[in-house]
C-alpha cells in the first residue's frame, strides 16, 4: 500500500480451461478505472494449472499486475484453498477494492473471504462508481429506485457482479505488466473437497447473444399460461428469460432469470409478458433497440420504460399474437 | 444428529409492489405487507426433515428478526421441527448481511454442537446470498452454496451437487458443514392440520442481545459494515406508445411493430 494513497483495486479472475472468463476481463476493465480515479493500480488474482500463457488478455484489459497461483491442484476452483490463499494475499497488500464476478464461484468465494476480513460486501452491483470522498458507491436496484450501498470503514471494499453489467474494454495488446508468482500449498482442505466439475451445454439460445429477448413474468398465472410464453419465444427463435417468481413457482430455471442477481441481456428487441417491470428485473435489459410490454395492467410501471405497449391478459393476447406471427412468417417463406 | 435451520420472515413476495423505499429513512416501508416464511427456507426446512425420516434428527429452527417474526419460526414448528428459537431485540435492527451471519452464528455456537447447518440461497427481500456463507465463516465450518442434491448423507462424510449456471460440482465435505440450498433440492412441504396443533404444544424461545453475550458494537446497524448511502429514483428514457384496438388489431399492429425493428 502507497503512503497515504489508496491500495490496488484487485479483481479476482475466474478462469475455465485456462480461459479468462469474460465477466473478469469486463471487472478488469472497471477496476482500470477505478484505479485510476484512485491514483493507485489494478490488480488481477488468478489461479489456476499452467495459467503462465493465458494472463495477456488481462494485461489488454486493463491490469497492472497479475498474481499467479499456478498448481495442478488449482486447475477448478476449490474453495478452501482459493479463501486461504486470497486472505492470505489481501492482508499482505490491503486492497481497497476487490471485485468477484456473480457467477457460481464468486458468489461462494465473496462472503468467505469478506467475512475473514471482516469486512462488507455488496451483491450484484448494476454499477460502481467513487464518491467525493473516494469512498465506492455500489448501486442496486431495489423498490422503484436505485440504492447506493457503501462501506465506509473497514477495507476492502468488496461488490459482486454479473456479466454484461461492464462493458468488454477495448483491448490494448501494447499494454503489459508484471506476473508476481503466488506460492499457494499443494494441498487438499481436509473438510472440503471438489470431487469433479460437470460443465452442460445448453441446448437453447443464449440469453446474453440473442438478438430477440421475451422474458414472462408471474402474469403468465400458472404453467400452461407460461408455455404459451415459451411459445412465443420459439415462435421469434428468441431466448426466453424471465423475472424472479416465475424460478419461484418453478415454471422456468434459474439460469433463466433476467435481472440484478440474474443474466443481463442487450438484444435488439426485447418482449415483456405479465410482468410488472419492477427495477430487479428491468436493469437486466440494457441497451435494447426496441422494448415491448404486454401486461392487464395499464397501470403497471412496466409501461413507462418500453416503446410500445399492449393492455391486455397476455393469457388471451399471446397466443392471438403467436398466430399473427406464424402467418406472417408462412408469407414472407413463400413469397 | 442436530441440524439447525436458519429462517427468515420476508415481506410477501406476491405483496412485494407495495413495499417502498423510505425516502427519509432510506429502509424498506413494510406496513402492511405481510411477513412470510422466505420461499428457500422452505426447501431449506424440507431438506432437515426427509434427514429426520431417515435419522435420529433433531431439528432447530432458528430466526432473527422483529418480534412478529414468531409467526414464520411457529410455521417451521408446524412444518415438524422440535425447537424454534428467534433472536429480536432492538440491538439487532438494521443488520446487514455480516452482523446478520454474525448473530446468527454465536445464537448456534450457544445451542450447542450442531452436525448440519442449512439455509436458504438467498432470501427474497435482500437477494443476497452472504448470509451462509458468513455463518460458516464465523463458526469455522465448511460451506456448500447452491446444493441441488444431497447424494451421499450416511456417516459424517456427505457428497452433495451444488449447482452451476450450466452443470453442478461435486462436493464431498466433512460434518460439521453449512449448506445454502436451492429450488431443485426439493419441494417443500405443505402445512397439515395435525402440524399445527402440534407446534402448539412445542416452545418458541426467544433470545436478546444479554442471552447471546455479545457487544451491542458488533450487531444491527453498528456491527454492519456496509450502510445505504443514498437513494436514488429511476428516470425512464422511453416513451410508450399504447396499441389500441380490439385484441386482434392489437395484435397486427403490435406484429407491424416487431417487423419494422428488423430482427422478425
Amino acid at each position: 500500500m502507497m503512503k497515504n494513497g489508496y491500495g490496488p483495486v484487485w479483481v479476482i479472475v475466474e478462469q475455465r480451461d485456462c480461459r479468462i472468463r469474460t465477466v473478469s476481463l469486463q471487472l478488469m476493465g472497471r477496476a482500470q478505472k477505478l484505479a485510476a480515479g484512485l491514483n493507485t493500480t489494478a490488480e488481477a488474482v488468478l489461479f489456476g494449472n499452467l495459467m503462465e500463457h493465458h494472463v495477456r488478455p488481462l494485461f489488454a484489459a486493463g491490469a497492472d499486475r497479475v498474481f499467479l497461483g499456478s498448481n495442478p491442484q488449482l486447475a477448478f476452483y476449490e474453495p478452501e484453498i482459493y479463501v486461504r490463499a486470497i486472505v492470505r494475499l489481501a492482508q499482505e497488500h490491503e486492497p481497497e477494492i476487490i471485485l468477484l464476478g456473480s457467477t457460481a464461484m464468486g458468489r461462494e468465494l465473496a462472503p468467505l473471504v469478506a467475512a475473514r476480513l471482516q469486512t462488507g460486501l455488496t451483491a450484484h452491483c448494476i454499477d460502481l462508481v467513487l464518491d467525493e470522498n473516494n469512498i465506492l458507491e455500489q448501486h442496486i436496484p431495489a423498490y422503484g429506485g436505485l440504492l447506493s450501498i457503501i462501506c465506509p470503514q473497514k477495507r476492502p471494499q468488496m461488490a459482486t457482479i454479473a456479466k454484461g453489467v461492464f462493458p468488454m474494454p477495448e483491448p490494448d495488446p501494447n499494454r503489459s505488466g508484471e506476473i508476481i508468482p503466488v506460492t499457494v500449498p499443494e494441498d487438499v482442505s481436509p473438510r472440503l473437497q471438489t470431487l469433479e466439475v460437470v460443465h452442460e451445454v445448453p441446448d437453447e439460445i443464449p440469453l446474453e447473444s440473442a438478438a430477440i429477448v421475451v422474458a414472462g413474468g408471474a402474469g403468465a398465472g400458472d404453467p400452461d399460461g407460461w408455455r404459451q410464453i415459451a411459445d412465443l419465444a420459439d415462435a421469434l427463435n428468441a431466448a426466453l428469460g424471465c423475472t424472479r417468481p416465475v424460478v419461484d413457482e418453478g415454471w422456468a430455471p434459474l439460469e433463466s432469470m433476467i435481472g440484478q442477481s440474474g443474466r443481463m441481456v442487450s438484444p435488439e428487441l426485447y418482449i415483456g409478458v405479465g410482468l410488472s417491470g419492477e427495477q430487479q428485473h428491468m436493469v437486466g435489459i440494457t441497451g435494447a433497440k426496441v422494448m415491448v410490454a404486454i401486461n392487464n395492467d395499464a397501470k403497471s410501471p412496466v409501461f413507462d420504460q418500453v416503446d410500445y405497449g399492449v393492455v391486455d391478459d397476455c393469457r388471451a393476447f399471446v397466443p392471438v399474437l403467436i398466430k399473427k406471427i406464424k402467418a406472417y412468417q408462412k408469407n414472407q417463406v413463400t413469397c | 444428529m442436530n441440524i439447525v435451520v436458519c429462517v427468515k420472515a420476508v415481506p410477501d413476495p406476491q405483496q412485494a409492489c407495495n413495499i417502498r423505499i423510505d425516502p427519509v429513512t432510506k429502509t424498506l416501508m413494510r406496513c402492511q405487507v405481510p411477513l412470510v416464511l422466505n420461499a428457500l427456507d422452505k426447501n431449506a426446512m424440507r431438506a432437515a426433515l426427509d434427514l429426520k425420516e431417515q435419522f435420529d434428527v433433531h431439528i432447530t429452527a432458528l430466526s432473527m428478526g422483529p418480534p412478529d417474526a414468531e409467526g414464520i419460526v411457529r410455521e417451521c414448528l408446524a412444518l415438524g421441527a422440535d425447537q424454534g428459537i428467534l433472536l429480536s431485540d432492538r440491538a439487532f435492527a438494521g443488520a446487514d448481511a455480516y452482523a446478520t451471519a454474525y448473530t446468527l452464528a454465536t445464537a448456534i455456537a450457544k445451542i450447542g454442537p450442531v452436525d448440519v447447518v442449512f439455509c436458504g440461497m438467498a432470501s427474497s427481500d435482500g437477494s443476497t446470498e452472504w448470509v451462509g456463507p458468513e455463518i460458516a465463516t464465523f463458526l469455522d465450518l465448511p460451506v456448500v452454496t447452491m446444493v441441488e442434491e444431497i447424494v451421499e448423507c450416511r456417516g459424517p462424510q456427505w457428497k452433495v451437487k451444488a449447482s452451476l449456471a450450466h452443470g453442478y460440482r461435486l462436493m464431498q465435505v466433512q460434518l460439521p458443514a453449512v449448506f445454502t440450498v436451492t429450488r431443485k433440492l426439493n419441494t417443500p412441504r405443505a402445512l397439515v392440520f395435525s402440524g399445527i396443533i402440534n407446534a402448539r404444544k412445542k416452545s418458541i424461545v426467544r433470545w436478546g442481545i444479554d442471552d447471546l453475550g455479545v457487544p451491542a458494537e458488533a450487531v444491527g446497524l453498528k456491527g454492519s459494515p456496509t450502510i445505504v448511502s443514498k437513494l436514488t429514483t429511476t428516470q425512464s428514457k422511453r416513451e410508450v406508445e399504447i396499441l389500441t384496438g380490439t385484441r386482434e388489431e392489437k395484435a397486427t399492429q403490435l406484429l407491424k411493430k416487431l417487423v419494422d425493428s428488423g430482427v422478425v
